[in-house]
């Protein structure tokens, strides 16, 4: 049974924001509402500068399943974290509680109230009929329903950003940074992924 | 007297403090999903409920991310 995971890759991303646009237009997704995002850190420091594209991570314990007063939040086999909007109550615990910002508010209403959580689905629909009207309206297309990966992983340009069954995912990374080459802490650790701590203020041109 | 009224008053009162009580949660069910269920994905019109073919589509497409033995089986 696949796993699905995004991982990605902060020495390959240039911080196109493709992902983000495949996203939006992919699921039609209304404006203020980035279910995909690329930060930035040291940015405009050169030598310094990393990007990495964040969304849902659909973890394994998923804290906005935890804190949800509703229960509104179900993980299918594949280990996607998704939700049921016709319950969700739109009260903001999911998005305090996740790590990543990932629980979007869409404005709603004629006072610009805040509507019911949207996020990142892995393109896996929600819980309507697979395809259905009711269910692009409501969660976006349902991609993995056609066979197909998430919309961001399959446009970036640069393969940064992958997604997939985990064990297929972490092969490739794992053939990536061995031909990148070199061991250790330079090829996985947090100085590649972040910047070297030597190279803050200063370099910056 | 006086206290054969208030132990009937306090009676009465105690017996229709009951008539307004309703229970504010229909269904609660806690820690466990609530919503509608949904499908499976190789359930739908393109692979007709067989897993291994969506298994394998989604494992080619997985695999297609790979540039380096992408470009070299190629």
């Amino acid at each position: 049974m696949a796993r699905m995971k995004f991982l990605c890759d902060a020495e390959r991303c240039i911080e196109c924001n493709g992902c983000v646009t495949a996203c939006k237009q992919e699921h039609e997704i209304p404006w203020g509402v980035n279910r995909r995002r690329v930060v930035t850190l040291n940015d405009g420091i050169v030598g310094a500068e990393k990007s990495i594209s964040v969304a849902c991570m659909h973890c394994s314990d998923a804290p906005c399943m935890a804190v949800c007063p509703v229960d509104c939040f179900y993980k299918t086999t594949e280990g996607i974290v998704l939700h049921d909007k016709d319950l969700c109550i739109g009260c903001g615990y999911c998005f305090y509680a996740c790590p990543f910002g990932a629980p979007q508010f869409p404005q709603d209403g004629a006072f610009g109230m805040r509507g019911k959580m949207d996020k990142c689905t892995f393109c896996a629909g929600g819980p309507e009929a697979d395809n259905s009207p009711a269910e692009f309206k409501k969660y976006g297309r349902n991609r993995l329903a056609e066979g197909k990966l998430p919309a961001c992983a399959e446009m970036c340009s640069t393969k940064a950003l992958l997604g997939g069954d985990a064990d297929v995912v972490a092969d490739i990374y794992r053939t990536r940074v061995t031909t990148r080459g070199g061991k250790g802490a330079e090829v996985w650790g947090w100085t590649t992924a972040y910047g070297k701590p030597e190279q803050k203020p200063g370099a910056k041109q | 007297m006086k206290l054969h009224w208030l132990v009937t008053a306090a009676a009465l009162a105690a017996f229709a403090a009951g008539c307004g009580e309703r229970p504010t949660v229909t269904v609660y069910k806690k820690g466990e999903y609530q919503g509608k269920p949904d499908t499976q994905p190789w359930s739908g019109d393109r692979f007709k409920g067989d897993q291994l073919a969506w298994e394998k589509a989604i494992k080619a497409r997985t695999n297609n991310q790979n540039e380096y033995t992408r470009l070299i089986s190629k």
